[in-house]
């Protein structure tokens, strides 16, 4: 009994603990679907045109996407590479990060492993939380990454949103009380296309974080379907020795 | 007899009047008799050597493409994720590896205090534990900075300050670690020597002798009875049994169960939610930009909670030094273990309510103190945190006295079963 009532005390001083955390908006949930290749491809064209000038990607080989991708060389050299001639390059740019942090204020970071350190959802976020804000050197500004240094390189595509303060804006579309982004100008793609070609886009960069991704999870049924056939067959061994244990 | 059986049998002769192959074989597996009733808990030993072997051998592996230069670490790692055949799955089960080694040696510990592992006659392999346990803190403290990310780097940063706080030789000593007014391409130079080398020769020969000293003592079990008391004619103990076959096919069994949680943990979460691989160490080693939070790696933070618990007005004295001496004390005072328990009685089963509190507590404080040590600090943590240090103290301290005053129960002559 006292064993429970310390426990139980503990517990919940260990509760008050967990109470505390959270802060900024909520994140959005970028559901990408790595078996999905035709998404992958298209997150591979957008990343080419609109990410590789200003941000490497300098662990990626072009020869790897390809073979990852289901395309053929010649396909990628012809759509995907303007950075490079050689398929077993990785994705290098011609900015040198000094320039970069003179034009910009700070070096844009390699996205190789990008999605690793900020996660999917993140990422996403982030290309959908872009809105009109003067008082930043680029015109914008961004609802989960406050005084980004980055423009919005993808407002081609999506058009400019502006944001309202929670309550200014009644329609129930903000229902956690956060501020909400509208599109003021439309883009080239409807709201819908713009969520689904980030999308895509967030689908590549997780998968240009780790490339082995679209192959462990098959691996790993099979290493566990055979352990387990293993731990049958060791087990009746087991039992059949232990037999005269008493 | 077939030929290749005869052939065999006389090269193990050939080796066995030169060699005291058949001896060694029988002390330690064929002859050697084990209590018959362990149970769920004597798993662990099996299994930390399983583990060691996987980072001896995927640690090998690794060294092959892994560049020890602060210009080359982060890329060559991203090269064996990515370019070295089967590098993923070999760097994964190394850093899985790595988490699995403290998980399995914690609760193998655990099974010591349940089962009072450490009192006579085995204090000698309760201590000669304890210093692999060091060993391996030591040596997940020296691999983690081999990534290059910003948690390895400002976390070795971290860590090496603490040797800081000594009065006089403080900062000449963390200068002399480092080699660098920084943690630097030196740092990672001999951090990598000794991850690679010193360490893992220290931790197999202490596990090597580990095993001798059990091996000469005789395995203890879940009812704490020695079983060399009772032996038969023959003068095997009678609850004993060889452990060889019976304990090799029982482990097997143990073994494939682990492999089973380890390869889901390797194959479908090797990040492990960010505790095994943490998020901010996929960003390269910044000398300049110190991260928000710096949390050690999951294993860690019980001691490093102990660290931050000692803010200046805990004790009294200076926080930082305090800390430093009570984290250091937190892990030293397992070694007293034996010598601090003054029960007649080994195992909980027979021990009474006031050691098995104390232990319960003693565990939930550990808990919390590991929960705590990988969140940020906050007034109302630190707090908690303290207390759970002076809990955490108290099972120590007061450890001659409730074991003393504790109401054991008769032990049984034989094993239970």
């Amino acid at each position: 009994m006292n064993k429970l009532i310390t426990a139980l005390v503990l517990w919940a001083a260990a509760s008050l603990v967990f109470a505390a955390g959270g802060h900024g908006p909520e994140k959005l949930d970028a559901n990408v679907n790595l078996g999905n290749k035709t998404s992958l491809q298209r997150g591979a064209r957008l990343f080419v045109n609109y990410c590789l000038s200003c941000h490497s990607a300098q662990y990626m080989r072009y020869n790897r996407m390809a073979t990852d991708l289901g395309l053929s060389e010649d396909v990628v050299k012809a759509n995907l590479m303007f950075a490079s001639d050689k398929v077993g390059d990785t994705m290098t740019i011609a900015m040198k990060p000094e320039d970069a942090e003179q034009w910009f204020g700070v070096a844009p970071p390699d996205l190789s492993v990008i999605a690793r350190s900020r996660g999917a959802d993140w990422l996403y976020s982030f290309l959908n939380g872009f809105y009109l804000d003067e008082k930043r050197p680029t015109g914008v500004n961004n609802l989960y990454f406050p005084d980004t240094a980055m423009p919005h390189v993808l407002a081609e595509l999506q058009g400019l949103q502006v944001k309202h303060e929670a309550d200014a804006h009644g329609d129930g579309h903000g229902g956690h009380g956060g501020p909400v982004l509208e599109l003021e100008s439309p883009g080239k793609l409807s709201p819908g296309e713009y969520r689904q070609a980030t999308r895509d886009l967030v689908a590549f960069l997780v998968y240009m974080g780790e490339p082995a991704k679209l192959v462990r999870y098959r691996i790993g049924f099979w290493v566990i379907a055979f352990l387990l056939v293993l731990l049958v067959a060791a087990y009746l061994m087991k039992r059949e020795y232990w037999k005269d244990v008493h | 007899m077939n030929m290749i059986t005869k052939g065999l049998v006389g090269l193990r002769d050939w080796v066995d009047d030169r060699f005291p192959l058949m001896q060694l074989w029988n002390d330690h597996m064929g002859q050697y008799y084990a209590p018959k009733n362990f149970n769920f808990w004597y798993y662990f030993g099996v299994l930390s050597l399983v583990v060691l072997v996987i980072q001896l051998v995927t640690g090998i592996w690794l060294v092959m493409n892994y560049k020890p230069d602060a210009n080359l670490a982060f890329g060559s790692v991203e090269y064996i994720m990515r370019d070295v055949s089967w590098g993923w799955l070999i760097r994964y089960l190394h850093s899985t590896g790595a988490s699995a080694f403290f998980v399995v040696v914690y609760l193998h510990m655990f099974r010591g205090l349940l089962y009072g592992s450490y009192k006579k006659p085995r204090e000698l392999i309760w201590i000669l534990g304890m210093f692999i346990y060091l060993s391996l803190m030591a040596e997940a403290f020296f691999g983690y900075l081999l990534p290059w990310g910003q948690m390895s780097y400002w976390g070795a940063q971290v860590i090496i300050s603490l040797f800081g706080a000594i009065p006089w030789v403080g900062d000449t000593l963390s200068l002399w670690i480092r080699g660098d007014y920084v943690v630097s391409d030196i740092t990672l130079n001999r951090f990598f020597s000794f991850h690679v080398i010193a360490l893992p020769f220290a931790i197999v020969g202490l596990v090597v002798l580990h095993i001798i000293a059990l091996h000469e003592v005789g395995s203890n079990n879940p009812d704490g009875v020695e079983i060399k008391k009772n032996k038969g004619p023959d003068g095997k103990p009678l609850d004993g049994i060889p452990f060889h076959p019976y304990y090799t096919v029982k482990d097997s069994v143990g073994v494939i169960v682990f492999l089973i949680l380890f390869a889901a943990v390797v194959f479908f979460a090797p990040e492990m939610g960010g505790y095994f691989l943490e998020h901010n160490n996929f960003v390269p080693a910044d000398p300049l930009k110190t991260p928000e939070h710096i949390a050690p790696v999951w294993f860690f933070p019980p001691f490093y909670s102990v660290l931050r618990a000692n803010t200046g007005d805990f004790f009294g004295g200076p926080g930082k030094l305090c800390g430093v001496i009570f984290m250091g004390l937190a892990t030293m005072l397992f070694f007293a273990l034996p010598w601090l328990d003054r029960s007649p009685v080994k195992s909980i089963r027979y021990r009474g309510t006031l050691y098995k509190s104390a232990l319960t507590i003693f565990v939930v404080s550990f808990l919390i103190l590991g929960y705590l040590g990988l969140l940020p600090p906050t007034p109302g943590r630190t707090a908690v945190a303290q207390v759970c240090t002076i809990l955490y103290f108290l099972f120590f301290f007061l450890m001659p006295i409730y074991t003393k005053l504790d109401k054991t129960k008769p032990v049984p002559e034989r094993v239970t079963g």
